[in-house]
């Protein structure tokens, strides 16, 4: 087992009075692939939010790589490198989808023309490279959730926090997007945290499964650990047919 | 960077780019007084609107003030030169100061406490008029009764105390007009602009990439405060009187965006044609009114109103994506 790189403990966050995420601990290995999942509402969104500094959490601490991150502001989580997707997306839709990436590669403080080029290389990645010149306004949802990814990857995390970028995807499209994560994680060591509905690209990629119902943790696991859990089971029973 | 503009520019647009400026440049040979004064004012008009356009357009922040930067400036330099005998070459460095530090001072306040779009509005209104009453109460610079520069010495050009003829007035404003809309262009393709441009877009998203949207917002408004103060200095020299009413009022910050809106916001040639646009109506409409013995100072802000409301309806991306598109020239511009 390699060590932690992002540590949950005993995260709560309320919204007048829900608790969206009700006391969570766990880890996320360095170099894992891991996945959160749960039905919908369960509180996987808001734990990345609280993440990504979107939110300070109501109790507990995010520890990443080592330093305390708790409530620090997402410009600077980012910074520390942690890098995050979101599940309604948002594109800058007025700029290029080159533009977009770009400015994700900037974060390293490279040159705009080392950046544009970095760009070039994700999108190449991405299957994005015959849209690099068109508004990011103009694409469909699909390719604006890989331009979630891109710009995301763009600023060189050391782990990438994907919500749901595989939703609305066709089956063949779910695993080209599942080779591409798997590459990326073998090739640069990159950890990454997706949450999924998907249960296929869940089963195909993570290694270590969490699961959130209600907000509050209820498994963790291998993913055949997981799907034999009777608690995992109980809260998904009709729920991921319609993923 | 002077050859990515060159790159990026097609042999066509830099014959009309060349051709405008040749002409522009050769105006006061041609033009008489009259029509080389309202061309002046068009170019006066191109220059602030490009740095209202530096915020608004590129930056995305929306400011109804911006009359309090011109006033500022020019209050600045003209009470340092009547003062203090400091000439406005050397003025203007700190009328650019005093602007910026008011810009610093609203970004502060606004967003610090989360006070965006057009809750920003109104506090750069509020403050324009705040320090238009404060004016009105500065004796020191002669308060509701104006503030008066020398008229002397109008036949030979001294650049560094701004005192010539109108001639040397234009093509000060000219080169100006060029520069701002050559430094904002420059601007644009720079990691800042960049920056900007993501938080015009979405700023959560650019927050996540990292981007401290506060230190980018403030230095947008503090440059763009800083370049339309330069503007403030012009128009003390040019015009020799300084009235609180005239010079901070709110008709003068509508005034400065009508140009880059019905332009194009966020286009770099925008607050240009806005300009001519704007100031070729506006000359025509004064003309014809005062033909009919009408009066006009009402009308004028009337017929701004409707057009601005028209272009916001008909055509938000301004007019000259349009017209750029329709002549065969490139826009490496926003294209929304
Ligand atoms: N900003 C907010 N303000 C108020 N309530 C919120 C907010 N964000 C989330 N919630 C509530 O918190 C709960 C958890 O929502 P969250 O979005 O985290 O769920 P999720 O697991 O991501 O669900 P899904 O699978 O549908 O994306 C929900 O009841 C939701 O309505
Ligand atoms: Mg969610």
């Amino acid at each position: 087992m390699s060590a932690p790189i992002l540590v949950i403990d005993d995260v709560s966050k309320s919204f007048r009075g829900l608790r969206a995420v009700a006391a969570v601990s766990f880890d996320v290995r360095a170099g894992s692939i891991t996945a959160l999942i749960g039905p919908n509402g369960a509180g996987k969104t808001t734990l990345f939010n609280v993440i990504a500094g979107v939110f300070a959490p109501d109790r507990g601490r995010i520890v990443f790589a080592g330093a305390d991150v708790t409530g620090r502001r997402p410009d600077l989580i980012c910074h520390a490198g942690i890098g995050r997707t979101f599940q309604i997306v948002r594109p800058f839709p007025g700029l290029s989808v080159e533009e977009n990436v770009t400015i994700g590669a900037l974060r390293t403080g490279t040159a705009v023309s080392a950046a544009r080029r970095r760009a070039g290389d994700i999108l190449d990645l991405l299957g994005l490279s015959a849209k690099a010149r068109e508004l990011a306004g103009t694409l469909t949802l699909p390719e604006r959730k890989r331009l979630e990814v891109a710009r995301a990857l763009a600023t060189e995390p050391k782990i990438l926090l994907l919500d749901e970028v595989m939703a609305g995807l066709r089956p063949g499209e779910t695993d080209e997007m599942v080779a591409v994560f798997r590459k990326l994680n073998a090739e640069t060591g990159i950890t990454i945290f997706l949450i999924e509905h998907v249960m296929r690209a869940v089963m195909a990629l993570s290694q270590d499964v969490v699961v959130l119902n209600h907000g509050r943790l209820i498994s963790r696991g291998t993913p055949a650990d997981v799907v034999r859990d009777p608690a995992v089971l109980e809260c998904y029973l009709g729920e991921d047919e319609e993923a | 960077m002077i050859r990515n503009l060159a790159t990026e520019l097609s042999t066509r647009d830099a014959v009309a780019a060349t051709t405008l400026v040749l002409l522009l440049v050769a105006a006061p040979f041609v033009v008489g007084d009259y029509l080389l004064s309202v061309i002046l004012i068009i170019l006066y008009f191109a220059y602030v609107g490009q740095a209202w356009n530096l915020m608004m357009g590129i930056a995305g922040q929306l400011s109804l003030g911006h009359a309090l930067y011109v006033g500022l400036g020019a209050y600045t330099a003209a009470a340092l030169f009547v003062h203090f005998d400091v000439p406005p070459a050397i003025g203007l460095f700190a009328a650019m100061a005093v602007a910026a530090l008011a810009g610093a001072v609203i970004g502060f306040l606004a967003f610090r406490f989360g006070i965006s779009g057009v809750y920003f509005a109104l506090l750069t209104i509020a403050f324009a008029e705040f320090t238009r009453i404060l004016f009105s109460h500065f004796d020191w610079v002669g308060a509701t009764s104006g503030f008066f520069l020398p008229v002397e010495n109008r036949t030979s050009s001294d650049l560094v105390n701004l005192r010539g003829t109108s001639v040397m007035f234009y093509y000060v404003i000219l080169t100006l007009a060029a520069g701002a809309l050559v430094f904002v262009r420059l601007l644009a393709g720079t990691r800042l602009g960049y920056y900007w441009r993501a938080i015009r877009e979405d700023q959560i998203a650019a927050q996540a990439l990292g981007i401290n949207v506060f230190r980018y917002k403030m230095l947008a408004v503090v440059i763009s405060a800083a370049m339309t103060a330069v503007g403030g200095v012009f128009l003390a020299f040019y015009y020799n009187n300084l009235f609180p009413t005239d010079v901070f009022g709110i008709h003068r910050s509508i005034e400065i965006i009508v140009a880059p809106i019905i332009g194009g916001l966020g286009t770099y040639f925008g607050p240009v044609v806005g300009a001519f646009l704007i100031g070729i109506l506006g000359e025509g409409l004064t003309n014809a009114t005062e033909a009919a013995g009408i009066q006009t100072a009402g009308i004028k802000q009337l017929v701004y109103g409707v057009i601005l409301l028209l272009i916001i309806k008909l055509v938000p991306g301004g007019l000259w994506p349009l017209i750029a598109r329709r002549l065969g020239f490139s826009i490496k511009e926003r294209r929304k």
